[in-house]
């Protein structure tokens, strides 16, 4: 059955913002999916509205709206466009809920347009839980006990009839949100009443919890003649109980034998074909018991999901991209195997090789929280890692975490466990947490049996005897030198995943000595192939992984080649943005002429498709393992080859940190010196002074007295930044000298616990690391540049944003709008200038991005950044200059008058829009947490809203960011002292657009002397009040009552638990929008304003930026 | 664990050490192939088919879950010998009763760990399947035992492996004979549902199995190159429109052969269990078990229609005579170890008893 004619206009959904649960590997699914679509010939139209995506740009579909995404808003997509058909499973759960909800609202019927992929049917059967278990046991197969409600009362009803322990999880979700584990009755309560709030539709599952079972993954696909296959098969090592999201996991499933194995393939196609998922991808979960082997399935997605993405990285096929073929109608057997090109798509791969996914988690982001791990996922992004044995692609995986660990222990982070009794080690290893593998490592070293640890932990035993090889080869090397260590020492000791560093600590001596030694006797890395079928066949595709064998299977190359460093692993505050910056590097340099070699970890990113590069190397982002791939690249090298150099600053903190590592000469654009120049505080400040820009006052300090004696000078409110840190990691504001002294404590190397000291973790403060102590602005407005600048020394400004809240809100999590709205023309000329001047003062060859501060018309500089930042994308989109391609020219050479010419560097469009850029944060997850914005960056993801006007933009911003503007109802009032008088303005707007005011006593007090009627009057959070409408009723209770559609609540107090938190944690939990800027409230009014004047509009980007027509990167 | 080579015929050396049980004089020697499964080591060690050769596991790590009683393919591996990357120190299965390493020494089969088995493969892969030698013993005396050894062209192995005693198995309501030239025991497990099965010596007369008028007659797998087993294609001829018959992998070569077809050797054979192969009579693709170095030479079987043909390479995989009640196919429908796709064969095979009763 071939592609489908009758169908010629396509509308593919994104997935919207990155958030806990669904990030970047929708990108890259999307982004193969508009190719795919493209080549085959149809008209794309694709609406997402994250900026930061590949798939977004205007160069992979006919029609890219960057739009909330929104059934209203697809439906207006819809109406313009006209599309045959909507693709809805490539966009993560938001395309399917999507998908479902335009089938509902009749939106579909409507215009004639047909869902392709999977039928609204199929979805509901799978991800309505109980009809998806009604469906299972019709096919006998068995799922746990299990029954379902819609209030309380029926839950303790099921309850009392299933027994504990029980396990409550939400119809609707991703990601596992509002799940876990009750062991009593009580904790049964709680968990209950939230799952039911949480699930779109009210309804629960309550289940007999099988936490301890082995879990497994399958990712099946199936096409129109209802073939079907298994293209990878994936073993939790955390047994079931934990997300599959927050488990280390490896492919291919390594403890099943053939028959148990076999019977899940049998029941997996049995699962497929009842559900009805016609065409593509579907991952479905198994659990089974250790002890006996019996079965139990525990999910479908109906969909290419994150571990979809897992499997075509870890197998070499291309899930999405054949998903997206055979939906419109191809058969897996017309399909050819990319990496084979000789056999087809219509097979299961087999690899000689191990995956091990690790999850990286940002605990420490979100003090108070504990890190334990359980059914709901908290991760926020993951590292992968390929080696020929467990133990080398566990050891590789953990150190692609960049969280300080040189793999598995072996290294200063494991000292955190010296301390720690025997039993205390077993006690904590029993709750998995983040450090389990360390704790097994130091317990197996410690000696302790693995029958202990594996009845504690649940780990398999396999595992456990993986890592105890980890542990035997330690204990051979103790007491050895590096001098004599023999080949085979050497060998053995790299095959098991051991890093130089490791080994140069086991040794006694240093990394560099340890490669030198090693290189000595001959023991170098050999590259082999991932191909999907084991070497049967030859593979036609470059994609390497590093491994200590016998032959290296790099082919050589004839053409001059650019090394371009990826991000790793996704972290809050260095996300998608920049795979997209290193993917758009990759395009513009293959189109100039390069061959470009890609070294990344992170399996959700475009960047680690195997076509993106000419050559990928999927391998840990660090100095050992990139200077391995330069070397390799060089070796291949022939007539017209030779590598260029390595592209250290788009990839974000994490290349630009291996910089001055590398050789010097293959280090391109911005020279390391003056990246180290812009991070080193006392040399940044003199060049500031000799530019006569200026600075917040502040030093550097690396002590308690150090920085008591700066506060001295500058005095208080001050910032604390650590230096080397990206998303404002550990960053605190002090009003006092308690709070510094807390602040400090929490910069201490390693000890520390929690979030005190985690700073530690990624290198703690020392000399080289100083804290820099800055006099804190306030009320000023913060902006952010982008800019570029070539060799001869010309700079384009790419985009200068105004953030919606003052500084003090981490830029990372702040609303940002181009064109600024508020500023004069003469500020934004005046922060041009120093932008110029602090480029050419760098010597900037390439992307930089800089930080101001304007208060009361002054600006200054907050930090440069000679790297591409995390607006890069946002910008692009906004003025439809492709930003992230110039600069990647610019980096190997290119001068922007060439560029020009070239018809690369076009000028800014879009002129007549307003675009804003709105962070979208985890709370929702972490319903403990305060809300407060500030100056630790806590956001997961981006969207972006455009239009006419900046109240609209922003209005479109919220709604994109799940936080839809009310148009009616109350608003409720809780302002900070300082901000009463600014707050006045948003209060007097709200009451025109004809909202009811609520406030806590003092902003009422302070609203009604100024003439502004306040409805209702409610108590301090506790202390119930007589008299004022407010009877009894306390800000929570207000909030519960759901009368309140918005709230503005600004702090007061310094204490994490003070009044307002209790408010802006129950807005959050009750899914009000809360703001907690007087700066975001006049931006909502502004917004609501403009959007009850106006009928919504959508414009594709194409539009916005005349000219932008389709041209595929390759 | 002593430090062992593994050197081929071509000259070829590979470092590893030896595992499982020690060849006499260090040095063990058989035709190399590799098998591109990840789970079922246990099936394709004691799978008859295998005699002459060694075993190179694709799959890194091997042993994982053990040895279980249930999954043996045959009495004892016939396989001269296991090439892996890493064997499991610590098995972990509810099933298993030993370890892989306690399992091949207890039978006799040596095996060589730490290989680049990639390497390996990629060498097969590029000189075909070859002879090879490995053990403790110097490069030289391996190479001589490499080169000194004959291969599997034009030898009949299949003699060797078969039972020498008949035996009875299963109770259905149909009487099958299965002749055995390396009958793996999935096969039995399928057909024991159906009928009474009487497994019989290779070399077992035809008129001796028409004499108790069996419903059908399995011709099993089984090592080794079907041009050496005149004795059985004879039977085969003399059985050919007597009783519906069914051939699985050589059973299906050696069925080629009676209706007057040829075969000829592979490069490197198809051994794996993720084969799509297509069934011409519904368009439809099955993924299958496959292990046979010779295959079927297209077109060259008169009165015979090609039923499945393998997507990657175009080998013929099945064939059904149009006048006669026989067929075949060169892949593995009983699985064990491998996918369940192609099992409705055995049930072809009722419906074509059932209609010869
Ligand atoms: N009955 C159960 N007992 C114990 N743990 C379970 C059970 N069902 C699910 N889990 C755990 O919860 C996790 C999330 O459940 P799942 O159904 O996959 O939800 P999601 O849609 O969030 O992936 C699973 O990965 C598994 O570890
Ligand atoms: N002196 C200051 N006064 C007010 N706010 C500041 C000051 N310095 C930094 N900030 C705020 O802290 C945030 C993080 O600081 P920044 O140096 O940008 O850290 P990062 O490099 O992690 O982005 C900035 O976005 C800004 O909002
Ligand atoms: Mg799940
Ligand atoms: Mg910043």
């Amino acid at each position: 059955m071939p592609r489908r004619d009758d169908l010629s206009s396509i509308l593919v959904i994104g997935s919207g913002p990155i958030v806990i649960g669904q990030a970047c590997e929708f990108d890259y699914s999307g982004t193969q999916a508009c190719r795919v679509l493209v080549e085959e010939g149809y008209r794309v139209v694709l609406a997402n509205s994250n900026p930061a995506t590949i798939m977004t740009d205007p160069e992979f579909a006919h029609r890219t709206y960057v739009e909330p995404l929104d059934v209203d808003v697809l439906a207006a997509i819809i109406e313009r466009e006209r599309p045959d058909a909507v693709l809805g499973t490539l966009g993560g759960q938001t395309a399917l809920n999507l998908a479902v909800g335009l089938v509902e609202r009749g939106v579909l019927e409507r215009f004639g347009v047909e869902l392709i992929g999977a039928s609204a049917e199929a979805i509901h059967t799978a991800e309505d839980r109980e009809r998806f278990k009604a469906a299972m046991t019709e096919i006998g197969l068995s799922v746990p006990p299990s029954g379902f409600a819609h209030n309380h009362e029926e839950a303790l009803g099921v309850a009392e009839e299933i027994g504990f322990p029980l396990i409550v999880r939400p119809s609707f979700i991703l990601g596992g949100a509002g799940t876990g584990i009750a062991h009593d009755l009580d904790s049964f309560r709680a968990l209950a009443r939230t799952a039911i709030a949480t699930s779109p539709i009210s309804e629960i599952l309550i289940e007999r919890s099988i936490a301890g079972w082995k879990e497994y993954e399958l990712e099946v696909m199936r096409d129109r003649a209802d073939n079907c296959v298994v293209v990878c098969s994936i073993e939790n090592l955390d047994p079931m109980g934990v997300h599959t999201g927050d488990s280390i996991t490896v492919a291919p499933i390594q403890t099943l034998a053939d028959v148990e194995y076999q019977r899940m393939r049998d029941a997996a196609f049995a699962c497929i074909r009842r559900i009805g998922v016609e065409t593509g991808g579907s991952n479905i979960q198994f659990a089974v018991d250790p002890e006996r082997g019996d079965m139990a399935v525990i999910e479908m997605n109906p969909r290419v999901s994150r571990s979809s993405a897992l499997a075509s990285k870890a197998t070499g096929f291309p899930i999405a991209k054949i998903a997206a073929r055979l939906a419109v109608g191809y058969t897996l057997d017309e399909i050819a195997n990319d990496i084979t090109r000789e056999t087809p798509a219509s097979f299961e791969p087999t690899i000689d090789y191990v995956v091990t996914k690790v999850p990286r988690w940002a605990f420490e982001k979100f003090p108070g929280i504990p890190d334990a791990l359980g059914t709901s996922m908290q991760s926020v992004g993951e590292a992968m890692a390929i080696g020929r044995t467990f133990p080398e692609s566990l050891q590789k995986a953990l150190r692609s975490l960049e969280h300080g660990r040189w793999g598995l222990n072996c290294d200063p982070g494991e000292t955190a466990l010296d301390s720690v009794s025997d039993d205390e080690l077993v006690r904590r290893a029993s709750v998995a947490t983040p450090d389990r593998p360390f704790q097994l490592e130091a317990a197996m070293r410690r000696g302790i049996g693995a029958d202990r640890l594996a009845s504690a932990t649940g780990v398999d035993h396999w595992f456990l005897g993986q890592i105890g090889s980890i542990v035997g080869e330690r204990e051979r090397l103790a007491g050895r030198r590096v001098q004599n260590m023999a080949r085979s020492d050497w060998r053995k000791a790299k095959r098991l995943g051991f890093g130089d560093a490791q080994l140069a600590r086991l040794l006694g001596s240093t990394e560099d000595a340890v490669r030198r030694a090693r290189l000595a006797v001959g023991v170098r890395p050999t590259f082999k192939t991932v191909d999907t079928c084991g070497a049967e066949f030859e593979a036609a595709t470059p994609y390497h992984y590093s491994t200590y064998e016998d032959e290296d299977e790099v082919r050589p190359s004839r053409r001059p080649t650019v090394i371009v460093l990826g991000s790793g692993p996704n972290r809050i505050g260095q996300g998608i943005e920049f795979d997209y910056c290193c993917v758009q590097a990759s395009f513009a340099l293959r189109q100039a002429g390069y061959e470009t070699v890609m070294v990344n970890s992170n399996p959700e990113t475009v960047s680690t498709d195997y076509d993106t590069s000419d050559r990928l190397y999927f391998e840990p982002v660090g100095e050992e393992e990139v200077r391995n791939v330069i070397e390799a690249e060089q070796s291949v090298a022939e007539a017209g080859g030779g590598v260029v150099g390595v592209v250290v600053s788009l990839g974000g903190q994490t290349p630009l940190k291996l910089a001055g590592r590398l050789p010097r000469e293959l280090v391109l654009g911005t020279s390391p010196e003056a990246i180290d120049l812009a991070e080193d505080r006392e040399r940044w400040s003199a060049l500031c002074a000799r530019l006569e820009i200026p600075q917040p006052a502040g030093a550097t300090a690396t002590s308690v007295d150090e920085a008591l004696a700066v506060l001295g000078r500058i005095g208080y409110p001050a910032l604390l930044r650590p230096s080397y840190v990206l998303g404002g990691r550990a960053m605190e504001i002090v009003y006092d000298e308690p709070g510094l002294r807390q602040a400090m404590a929490a910069l201490a190397p390693f000890g520390g616990t929690g979030a005190a000291g985690s700073l530690g973790r990624e290198g703690g403060l020392s000399a080289e690391r100083p804290v820099l102590v800055d006099r804190f602005l306030e009320d000023a407005i913060e902006v952010d540049v982008d800019a570029v600048r070539d060799r001869t020394g010309e700079i384009v400004i790419g985009g200068v944003m105004e953030h919606v809240e003052e500084a003090g809100v981490h830029s990372g999590d702040s609303a940002c709008v181009i064109p600024p709205p508020t500023l004069p023309t003469s500020t934004v000329e005046v922060i041009e200038g120093y932008t110029r001047a602090i480029a050419d003062a760098l010597d900037v060859q390439g992307p930089i991005n800089v930080q101001y501060a304007v208060k009361q018309g002054q600006v200054f500089v907050i930090e440069a950044n000679p790297r591409a930042s995390r607006t890069v994308p946002f910008v692009a989109k906004a003025t439809g200059v492709p930003l992230a391609k110039v600069a990647a020219r610019v980096i190997v050479g290119a001068t922007l008058t060439e560029l020009r010419a070239e018809g690369l560097l076009v000028s800014p469009g879009g002129g007549d829009r307003v675009s804003v850029k709105e962070a979208v944060l985890p709370f929702a997850r972490f319903p403990d947490v305060d809300t407060l914005l500030g100056p630790e960056m806590r956001s997961t993801g981006e969207v972006m809203g455009t239009d006419r006007t900046f109240g609209l933009a922003f209005a479109k911003s919220q709604m994109a960011a799940g936080a839809r503007l009310p148009d009616a109802g109350a608003v409720f009032l809780s302002l900070a002292d300082r901000d009463k008088s600014a707050g006045l303005g948003a209060a007097v707007r709200f009451v025109e657009l004809g909202f009811s005011l609520a406030a806590t006593g003092g902003t009422a007090a302070f609203l009604e002397e100024h003439g502004v009627p306040v409805e209702t009057i409610v108590a301090k959070v506790g202390e119930v009040r007589s008299g004022g409408d407010g009877e009894g009723v306390d800000a929570i209770e207000l909030i519960a009552s759901g009368k309140v559609k918005l709230v503005v609540n600004t702090p007061r107090g310094r204490g994490p638990r003070a009044d307002g938190a209790y408010i802006r944690t129950t807005a959050s939990v009750q899914g009000v929008p809360c703001l907690t800027t007087v700066a975001a409230a006049r931006a909502a009014a502004a917004g609501i304003a403009d959007w009850a004047g106006h009928p919504l509009t959508v414009r594709s980007l194409q539009e916005l930026h005349q000219g932008d027509q389709l041209r595929l990167p390759l | 664990m002593s430090d062992a080579l593994l050197v081929l015929a071509d000259g070829a050396v590979f470092e590893g050490e030896a595992v499982g049980a020690g060849a006499p004089g260090g040095v063990a020697t058989g035709e190399v192939v590799f098998n591109t499964v990840m789970s079922g080591y246990q099936e394709v060690i004691t799978d008859p088919s295998y005699a002459g050769q060694v075993i190179t596991f694709t799959y890194p790590h091997i042993g994982n879950y053990g040895v279980a009683p249930d999954d043996d393919e045959s009495r004892r591996p016939w396989c001269r010998g296991v090439v892996v990357r890493d064997l499991a120190p610590r098995p972990s299965s509810w099933r298993s009763v030993e370890s892989l390493g306690d399992f091949l020494e207890r039978h006799g089969v040596p095996g060589i760990a730490g290989i680049d088995t990639r390497r390996l493969t990629r060498h097969i892969r590029e000189a075909g399947a070859l002879p090879c030698a490995f053990g403790p013993a110097d490069e030289k005396t391996l190479l001589a035992a490499a080169q000194a050894e004959p291969g599997t062209d034009g030898v009949d192995l299949a003699t060797a492996v078969s039972t020498p005693q008949p035996y009875r198995v299963g109770d259905g309501p149909l009487r099958v004979v299965a002749y055995d030239f390396g009958l793996k025991r999935a096969m039995l497990r399928r057909l024991g549902a159906m009928a009474r099965v009487d497994v019989v010596p290779a070399r077992t007369p035809a008129e001796e199995v028409l004499a108790d008028r069996p419903d059908g007659v399995l011709l099993s797998n089984g090592p080794g190159d079907p041009a050496a087993l005149g004795y059985a294609v004879d039977t085969i001829g003399a059985m050919l429109g007597e009783v519906p018959v069914f051939g699985i992998c050589l059973g299906h070569q050696l069925l080629a052969t009676a209706l007057g077809g040829t075969t000829y050797k592979l490069a490197f054979g198809h051994h794996g269990g993720n084969h799509p192969v297509r069934r011409i009579e519904s368009n439809g693709v099955e993924i299958t078990s496959q292990n046979h170095n010779y295959a079927v030479a297209d077109g060259s079987v008169p009165g015979a229609d090609i039923t499945h043909v393998n997507l990657n390479d175009g080998v013929v995989e099945g064939l059904r005579s149009r006048d006669l009640a026989a067929f075949g196919v060169q892949y593995h429908p009983e699985a064990g170890p491998g996918p369940h796709d192609a099992e409705y064969l055995f049930d072809e095979f009722l419906l074509l008893m059932e209609a010869g009763r």
